[in-house]
C-alpha cells in the first residue's frame, strides 16, 4: 500500500497542489476574518478581547494536532521501515513549531486584558511553551545530524518524549487550578460556546489548517528535490 | 463600522496586534519556504545543465525528475 504514496508517484499531485491550497486558504482566511472581526458578537464579559480566540484557539489546536501527526509517522517510519514517513514528519515541523509559537504570542496578548499579565506560570502556558520546546529540538535535529539513520533515531526519540507533553496540555486546565477556563469545545458532548462564536472559530480553524497542508506540500517539494539533488551528484 | 473595528471597546490594539502577529508569521513562514523551495529548484536546473547527454538522458528516465524541469519552465 506504502507504493502507492511513493514520491516518485506523488510528486505529480503535490507539486502541482500548492496554488490550489494556496487560492483555497485565501478565500477561507477571508471569510474567516470578516466573520472573526466583523460579524460574530463581542463576550458579555471580556467584551472584543474574545476576539484573540479565533486565532488563538486554531493554532493551539493545529500545533498539537501536527506534534501527534509527527509522533505517530515517525513511530510508523520506524516500524515499517520507510523513509517516506520522516520526509513528511520533517515537512511537517516548521508549520506545528509557527502555530505553537502563535499561540503563545497571541495567548500571551490575549493575558493582559483578561488576566492583567502577560505571562503566568500556568499549566497550561507551560505545557504549551514545553511543546514549543520539543519542537525546536526536533528541527535542530534535522540540522545538526548528517547521518540519516543517527536524525531517525534521535528525532523519534523526542517526539516519543515529547508527546507525554499532549495529554498534559489537554487535561492540565481539568488536573490542576490554572487561569485557563475548562474547555468549551467537546467532541462527545455539548459545547458551551454558542453556535454565533463557534462558526468563526472553525472556519479559522480550516483556514489555519490548509495553510498548515499549504507550507507542508511546499516543504514536501522542497525535500523531494533536495533527494533528487543529490541524486544528480551522483551520475 | 469602521469606528468599531478601530476601537473594539478599547481592546482593539490587543485585538488587531494579535492578527497582525498571525499574519505575519505566515507571510514571514510562506517567503521562507518559498525562498527555499526556489532555491533547491535552481540548484537542480544548474546541476541538471552541467550533466552529459547520457547522463542527462538517465536522469530524465526518473518521471520525478522530469516533473522537476517541467514545474521549472511552467513557472
Amino acid at each position: 500500500m506504502f507504493k502507492l504514496f511513493e514520491p516518485n508517484k506523488i510528486f505529480k499531485i503535490t507539486s502541482k497542489a500548492p496554488k490550489y491550497v494556496l487560492f483555497l486558504f485565501i478565500v477561507v482566511l477571508t471569510v474567516g476574518l470578516v466573520e472573526a472581526l466583523i460579524i460574530s458578537p463581542e463576550d458579555y464579559k471580556q467584551s472584543d478581547a474574545v476576539r484573540i480566540m479565533y486565532v488563538h484557539v486554531p493554532a493551539a489546536w493545529i500545533s498539537i494536532g501536527i506534534f501527534s501527526s509527527i509522533t505517530l509517522l515517525s513511530i510508523c517510519g520506524f516500524v515499517f521501515r520507510n523513509k517516506n514517513f520522516f520526509l513528511i514528519s520533517k515537512s511537517l515541523a516548521p508549520s506545528g513549531f509557527v502555530f505553537n509559537i502563535i499561540a503563545l504570542v497571541t495567548g500571551s496578548i490575549w493575558g493582559k486584558p483578561t488576566w492583567g499579565t502577560w505571562w503566568a506560570w500556568d499549566a497550561r502556558i507551560t505545557s504549551m511553551l514545553i511543546l514549543a520546546l520539543f519542537y525546536a529540538m526536533y528541527l535542530i535535529v534535522w540540522r545538526i545530524y548528517d547521518k540519516e539513520e543517527k536524525v531517525y533515531k534521535i528525532s523519534t526519540f523526542i517526539t516519543i518524549l515529547g508527546i507525554i507533553n499532549v495529554p498534559i496540555i489537554k487535561y492540565s486546565v481539568d488536573w490542576w487550578n490554572t487561569l485557563h477556563q475548562p474547555a468549551s469545545i467537546n467532541i462527545f458532548s455539548k459545547s458551551s460556546i454558542h453556535s454565533s462564536m463557534l462558526y468563526p472559530l472553525l472556519i479559522m480553524t480550516a483556514a489555519f489548517a490548509l495553510f498548515s497542508l499549504l507550507i507542508f506540500l511546499m516543504k514536501y517539494n522542497t525535500e523531494l528535490i533536495k533527494i533528487k539533488n543529490k541524486g544528480l551528484d551522483r551520475l | 463600522m469602521i469606528n468599531e473595528l478601530l476601537f473594539m471597546n478599547g481592546y482593539a490594539v490587543y485585538v488587531l496586534s494579535a492578527f497582525s502577529f498571525t499574519l505575519l508569521s505566515f507571510l514571514g513562514l510562506y517567503l521562507v519556504t518559498k525562498m527555499q523551495f526556489v532555491k533547491e529548484q535552481n540548484k537542480f536546473v544548474a546541476k541538471f545543465g552541467l550533466l552529459t547527454t547520457d547522463q542527462a538522458n538517465t536522469a530524465k528516465s526518473q518521471r520525478i525528475n522530469k516533473e522537476i524541469l517541467a514545474n521549472v519552465t511552467n513557472n
